[in-house]
């Protein structure tokens, strides 16, 4: 009734009733678009995730330099980090390395190669994958493009956590040395949801022992887990593959995605399924900047 | 007059006993696992559409159907229910953390 009041008096009574109902309705369409804001504002930003996430381990381990978190362990335990830097006169990956230039080199029985499939041959590419492709709406990692380069050009996928997958991620990420991680998400609402999805992944509680990748890799980088130091999860992937102790020889992305599932007794799932390649478009979007370290040693 | 009902009441205890052990008997025959076995498969295909199995429900089912396979059909029951139960614990956990996962990021 009120509202009447306000309305000019040579406004009829059937046009004051329609100027309230008007006024409803703007002021409906007005809470809706105030609702939407709300949504969107709350909704995903990568940038603004991209620097807390760097933020928290920047200020977590003030005296480690950036760069260095793409070493692992080895920027947080003084004692590993020189085990590691002698290790490295003779690093345990360097028959991999050898292998995977060979495998890269090696014709397909068409007579192309692995690097007819990548941009610029293939070199100094590592930085740039995980991509989302925006023809199938799904996050392509390097182990994937490397089989789709295979299948294309008519051989058989190789194993995602086999010795060969291994080698050839190696020898890419070995040319790609320095090189800063630049994973890009399109303006596609897809892209935006595998990185949603991949963050979600990440911090979900799963297996018997109810622990999510970042119970290890955000709250306790730095401390022991066993004889293991854990690793802080910013640049995590860019030492990835890895020549692990533990396994006695080379392991892909893929590879440790199950291990980190069977560690806390979860089943894992199956190698570059959506969950474990958005797990790693997350992962290596947060550690854009950093440099790619790979292939990589640990324990 | 309580003297008089005690030797009754007590035969009525004996052979509710014996029913009661003849029941829980009768629930480890293969028929009793076969039902205890489809709760925990259930369960454990519900956790697997969730994409949240855990490994030792996988190796409680494993152990029921051994136990099974050597007729120890007590054994096979109580793996069985061993892992509907971790099988549960599973769904619980991949239900609850789809709002809880937050609570963990970095803001």
């Amino acid at each position: 009734m009120r509202v009447h009041r306000w309305l000019p008096h040579f406004v009829g009574r059937a046009g004051r009733r329609l100027s309230v109902r008007l006024l409803s309705i703007s002021l409906a369409a007005l809470l809706l678009a105030v609702a939407h804001t709300a949504v969107a504002a709350d909704g995903v930003d990568p940038a603004k995730d991209a620097r807390a996430f760097q933020d928290y381990f920047f200020k977590k381990f003030p005296g480690v330099k950036p760069d260095d978190f793409a070493n692992g362990p080895y920027a947080l335990n003084e004692d590993m980090r020189r085990q590691w830097e002698e290790k490295e006169q003779f690093p345990p990956y360097e028959f991999s390395l050898e292998a995977g230039k060979e495998l890269f080199a090696k014709p397909f029985a068409n007579g192309k190669h692995y690097a007819d499939c990548f941009a610029d041959q293939g070199i100094g590419i590592r930085q740039d994958y995980p991509q989302f492709d925006t023809k199938s709406g799904k996050v392509i990692t390097l182990e994937l493009a490397l089989n789709r380069c295979r299948e294309a050009n008519g051989e058989k996928a190789i194993s995602y956590t086999g010795d060969d997958m291994a080698a050839l991620t190696a020898y890419m990420a070995f040319t790609s040395r320095g090189k800063p991680l630049n994973i890009k998400i399109p303006d596609d609402p897809r892209a935006l949801e595998a990185y949603e999805d991949g963050k979600r992944y990440f911090y979900t509680r799963r297996g018997q022992l109810n622990f999510s990748c970042a119970t290890c890799h955000v709250q306790n980088p730095g401390e022991r887990l066993r004889a293991e130091v854990l690793a802080p999860a910013l640049g995590i992937l860019n030492a990835m593959p890895i020549y692990r102790s533990e396994w006695g020889g080379m392991g892909t992305t893929s590879r440790r995605f199950i291990t980190c599932n069977s560690q806390v007794r979860g089943v894992p799932l199956e190698p570059q399924s959506d969950e474990y390649r958005d797990l790693e478009y997350f992962l290596s979007y947060v550690s854009n900047g950093l440099p790619i370290s790979g292939p990589g040693s640990r324990p | 007059m309580s003297n008089s009902l005690g030797a009754p009441v007590r035969l009525c205890w004996v052979i509710v006993a014996l029913l009661t052990g003849h029941a829980a008997f009768a629930a480890n025959s293969e028929a009793g696992f076969k039902a205890s076995y489809a709760a925990a498969d259930a369960a454990e295909k519900q956790a697997g559409l969730l994409r949240n199995q855990w490994l030792v429900t996988e190796a409680a089912l494993t152990e029921a159907r051994k136990a099974a396979e050597k007729n120890d059909f007590d054994q096979a029951v109580a793996a069985a229910k061993e892992a509907e139960a971790l099988a549960k614990a599973s769904i619980y956990q991949a239900t609850s953390e789809k709002a809880a996962w937050k609570n963990l990021e970095i803001r």
